[in-house]
């Protein structure tokens, strides 16, 4: 039957009736219910299956503090996980499917383990899996992986959209309830800028779930008209179905708000969005959570908070039984009892373990007082309750309550310890929330309405004030008084039935006796140990029980006893939100080259360079294979003339009088005299004395040089320098800018590259060699009237130059740079060519610049000056960084030319075993040399530089070769550099 | 955490880079005698302070001055922001 426990009233429009599936089954609600109300209305109570046991569970709560009914929602790749339906707003064909099964949810083929259940006790995976260890990762934990567990992932990717969004306010209201609203209220009316968030999609708070009267309305009558007043103030936002999940530093709050509604009718939409909202003032009006009390088999479907029960009866009309009974400690519990019978639900019983006499009449109930509930029977759901007094009674719901807790989580959040309040038998918050925040109402440990409601009243007025606004004088609003009285009652001897504390993670009173019998006396060791409190919904509904029940069984006071705190998030954040936009292709920037296009049109093949996309090499028709266009473009170049996109370099620009003095202290070799017109190539040492890059840097004129870095190391270079110039050496007259991205720079390389450049280079400069020799760098104009900069420098080997344009100019370079190389069987070349250039002439680069390489280890020892203090100068003379048993770079070719030969191999001597202790060194870059017609590598290897001429062998393991290499110069092409200077 | 830069304002922690603590200021004499120890200690060995600490701050996605923000460690107050230069100055770091 459609709906049966669906009553008259509530906060839901049931006159729109929605449609929705659960495992398979069409169901109806109504618009305003979440997914856990129409669940109930259509009397489905037991919605899931427990982490461990696999125990049959029902509906516990009304809200995020869910253990229970946690979730598939949607299909394919929107379905989400672990979605609690407490909190999920209902919409037409919304798809649910319960989770961790095996089997259908009525029976549970996994159910068995409860059998087991003595085996799984607290600390079962430390006890049981330990031996023998090699059952670990085949047998033990995909057993356990595949029976534990939560949701399945739809394992595609998210096709939803998250953003981020970022709000300032004066004041920050957490919580809408009735101290939220009130605070709301005051705060706003002094024109201060007020955020109110709550988590609910409806905002009002308990104000919803109740019947209290105020000012002579209706709870949610009331709710709904300071939100309506709220709303047409400017100065306040309000941010409904938004939880504030995190509080950080000085004011700054993670925010969630959920889309969802939006999203589905447009996807592009984002279904939820992180906010970032900084506050100067915060007021938590959280509110409070019920917790349970632990009895045998308290955890049968049909089994819910008492608060929860109401919420559902009141806010969604829906009575989640028909015969249902209360057990409580406190008086808040009797109003279930009540608001029940007002509503015209039969009430079986209630039983309260305090010995007083009954709180309210309670027409056509029994009463039983100074009486505990200790088991429950029914197998999918509850069928009756053993009490105390030996008594049996019948009943399809219990609501039990155990007292409420101030949801005061956000007050940890800077590690403030909360402090245990007898009165209200809970925790309350400790003096140290973070800066700028107060605490009203329940969350606060002010139980009582009428006093929540002033506390939120004045609270509002008063952050106001603190930051200089002035309230409008205004009479917080009215309601009764109505007490609220508790005992603690923490569990019941249930004998050999056990009793939870943690529903999500199936932590009983038993676990937590057996943790502290063992010797687990701290709450976070036993939080640990039993994993109590640790799953996705944080204990809730369980910590506070889980420490009163170790009061007990440790014989101390709850304050004794100690307690956890909180860190975010509050309730669980997709880490889609985390990302936000930043996915895929956005997760960080795209950078082009200004000759990008062009590459592209000529087929290159590019590779991600850092953010850069460079061409890797450029295929030609007839090319099958990488190494056919590589060992092209390197012949070509070497033979005539190629070109290279090296705009990627970073460029630093550097003017003042005190340049040269600078770049001296920053680089290992000596720079003082740089002349105008010259490039120098410069190694920069960390100050460990480690290499930590090159590069070559140019005198332009007395107070002006250009400094290029390699790609990967422009930005931290750039750092570097300016922490040398504004924290060394602040009076040295030095500016600097990085120009990395105003400059296009194309390498142009090999014998005819002069010849071609003369075609570029505008007739008024001489670019001959005596005009511009070897290093030489110099300011002309190209193409015609074209600022450039041409500095002759080669990474390849070559007579070779870089020249650089103005970015905008970059692509009609490049093109008028090809047009012109026609002539000379023009190349370009990429990134692969321009690494089997660089290998083959023996230049250092990336796979040697590790960071563990000194100058001595790559060969450079003899640049570095001794006659100056630099960065890096003193540390790299010590010692040991000079030993010649050190790993030295030096070039490797196969004994047997026609071995492959493969960056990463170890090197160790001929004879020796390849295991770590005869490790003499590895190789770092090799290639395929088309020059020297085998495989080169550079390497390095202890005491490299006195071993040439010597063969070891090159192991390696993984890719399972082993070749015998000769140790040899690093430079293969062209030792003596007279290509450079032609 | 928001860095209240002296020259642009409050800004967002996450516009910077941190460094460390402004020891590395400091940076020792290479002629004196015994530079090879002061420089180890400048390199390698860091007070591990609990309480304010000045600390060295990066405005790269800013104006790329380096900070000096005093900071508490334990509960991240900052209690004064000031140019990286000019501290450098009173430390009596010049040319």
């Amino acid at each position: 039957m459609n709906q049966i426990n669906r009553i008259k009233g509530g906060i839901v429009d049931q006159s729109s009736e929605l449609s929705f599936t659960f495992n398979g089954q069409s169901l109806k609600g109504y618009q305003g219910d979440t997914l856990a109300s129409a669940l109930l209305a259509n009397n489905k109570h037991l919605v899931g299956r427990s982490f461990k046991y696999h125990r049959p569970r029902g509906i516990f709560t009304a809200g995020s503090e869910e253990p229970n009914a946690i979730m598939e929602i949607g299909t394919g790749a929107y379905q989400e996980p672990n979605t609690r339906a407490t909190v999920t707003q209902l919409h037409d064909g919304l798809i649910a499917n319960s989770q961790n099964h095996r089997g259908p949810l009525s029976f549970d083929f996994m159910a068995i383990t409860d059998m087991f259940s003595p085996l799984l006790s607290a600390g079962f995976y430390y006890k049981t899996f330990m031996w023998p260890k090699a059952f670990w990762e085949k047998i033990y934990e995909p057993a356990i992986r595949n029976s534990a567990g939560l949701g399945r992932l739809s394992k595609q990717e998210d096709p939803d959209t998250y953003d981020k969004g970022f709000r300032y306010c004066d004041i920050l209201i957490v919580g809408a309830g009735a101290s939220g609203l009130s605070a709301a209220l005051t705060a706003a009316s002094s024109g201060a800028k007020v955020i109110l968030a709550d988590e609910d999609f409806l905002m009002g708070g308990r104000l919803n779930s109740e019947t209290n009267e105020i000012d002579g309305m209706t709870g949610p009558q009331w709710a709904m008209n300071a939100v309506a007043k709220l709303n047409t103030m400017d100065n306040v936002t309000l941010m409904p179905d938004t939880t504030i999940f995190g509080a950080y530093d000085h004011g700054i709050y993670g925010a969630i708000e959920n889309r969802a509604n939006e999203a589905r009718e447009n996807n592009a939409k984002p279904r939820q969005v992180n906010w970032r909202i900084y506050s100067k003032r915060t007021i938590l009006c959280a509110g409070a959570t019920e917790r349970a009390i632990a009895f045998g088999n308290n955890d049968r479907p049909g089994i819910m908070l008492a608060s929860a029960v109401r919420t559902y009866l009141n806010r969604f009309a829906v009575a989640t039984g028909e015969s249902i009974s209360v057990y409580t400690n406190n008086d808040d519990g009797w109003r279930t009892a009540k608001d029940l019978i007002d509503k015209g639900v039969n009430v079986e019983a209630v039983i309260d373990s305090r010995k007083i006499s009954p709180v309210m009449e309670v027409p056509g109930a029994r009463t039983f007082m100074n009486t505990n509930v200790v088991n429950t029977k029914g197998r999918r759901a509850i069928k009756s309750i053993k009490l105390s007094n030996g008594k049996t009674i019948n009943t399809d719901t219990l609501a039990v309550s155990g007292g409420w807790n101030p949801n005061l989580h956000l007050t940890c959040h800077h590690r403030g310890v909360p402090k245990y309040n007898e009165n209200i038998c809970s925790f309350v918050p400790g003096e140290s929330a973070p800066e700028g925040m107060t605490v009203a109402g329940r969350a606060n440990g002010t139980m009582v309405l009428a006093k929540a409601i002033e506390e939120g009243h004045n609270k509002g007025i008063e952050a106001a004030k603190e930051l200089g606004f002035d309230a409008k004088k205004s009479e917080h609003a009215r309601t009764d008084n109505i007490n609220y009285n508790i005992t603690a009652n923490w569990g019941v001897e249930s004998g050999k039935e056990r009793a939870w504390v943690d529903y999500q993670n199936d932590v009983t009173v038993k676990d937590i006796r057996l943790a502290n019998l063992e010797g687990f006396k701290s709450v976070e060791h036993v939080k640990r140990y039993t994993t109590l409190g640790m799953a996705t919904d944080q204990g809730k509904t369980a910590n506070v029980l889980a420490i009163g029940v170790m009061s007990e069984n440790l014989g101390k006071s709850v304050d004794d006893t100690g307690t956890t705190i909180f860190r975010p998030p509050y309730s669980p954040v997709a880490i889609g939100a985390f990302a936000g936009r930043r996915r895929a292709k956005e997760f960080y920037p795209t950078r082009y080259t200004p000759s990008h296009k062009w590459a592209d049109e000529k087929g290159a093949v590019f590779v991600e360079v850092g953010m850069w996309y460079r061409a890797q090499w450029f295929p030609k028709q007839g090319e099958t294979f990488w190494r056919d266009s590589v060992d092209r473009e390197v012949r070509q170049t070497r033979a005539s003339v190629g070109v290279c996109d090296v705009t990627t370099l970073g460029k630093i620009d550097l003017k003042g009088s005190d340049i040269s003095e600078f770049l001296n202290r920053v680089y290992a070799n000596a720079f003082a005299k740089v002349p105008v017109g010259k490039t120098r190539y410069g190694l920069m040492l960390r100050e460990d004395g480690m290499a930590m890059d090159d590069g070559t840097t140019a005198r332009l004129a007395e107070d002006h040089f250009v400094m290029t870095t390699t790609t990967a190391n422009a930005v931290s270079v750039y750092r570097h320098l300016q922490f040398c110039h504004q924290c060394l050496w602040p009076d040295l007259d030095v500016h600097m800018i990085s120009v990395t991205e105003q400059y296009a720079q194309y390498a142009v390389a090999g014998p005819n590259s002069r010849k071609l450049l003369q075609k570029i280079v505008d007739p008024d400069f001489d670019i001959s060699n005596e005009a511009l020799p070897f290093m030489g760098a110099t300011e002309l104009t190209v193409c015609g009237g074209t600022p450039a900069r041409l500095f002759r420098i080669s990474f390849s080997g070559e007579l070779a130059y870089e020249i650089a344009v103005q970015t905008r100019y970059g692509d009609s370079l490049m093109r008028a740079i090809m047009e012109a190389g026609d002539e000379f069987d023009v190349v370009a070349y990429g990134t692969e060519a321009l690494g089997v250039m660089r290998i083959e002439k023996g230049h250092a680069a990336g796979p040697e610049l590790n960071g563990q390489t000194s100058a001595y280890d790559l060969g450079m020892g003899g640049m570095i000056s001794g006659k100056k203090d630099f960065i890096g100068y003193t540390l790299g003379m010590r010692e040991e960084l000079q030993r010649d048993d050190r790993m030295q770079m030096v070039g490797f070719k196969p004994v047997n030319t026609g071995d492959l030969l493969q960056a990463g191999a170890h090197l160790v001597n001929i004879g020796d075993e390849p295991i770590t202790y005869n490790d003499q060194g590895w190789i770092s870059s090799c290639i395929y040399s088309p020059i020297m017609e085998h495989y080169i590598g550079l390497g390095f290897i202890k005491n490299g530089q006195n071993r040439k001429g010597e063969t070891v062998r090159a192991v390696d393991l993984l890719r399972g070769n082993d070749v015998e290499v000769e140790i040899v110069s690093p430079h293969f092409v062209d030792p003596e550099g007279e290509r450079l200077r032609v | 955490m928001i860095i209240n830069h002296p020259l642009l304002g409050p800004r967002d922690s996450e516009e910077f880079v941190y460094l460390g603590s402004t020891d590395l200021i400091n940076r020792p004499d290479w002629e004196s005698g015994t530079a090879a120890e002061d420089f180890h200690q400048y390199q390698y060995i860091r007070e591990n302070v609990a309480g304010d600490n000045p600390e060295l701050w990066y405005h790269e996605q800013g104006d790329q001055s380096w900070l000096v923000v005093t900071r508490n460690t334990l509960t991240h107050e900052i209690k004064s922001v000031e140019l990286a230069a000019d501290y450098a100055r009173r430390m009596g770091r010049s040319k």
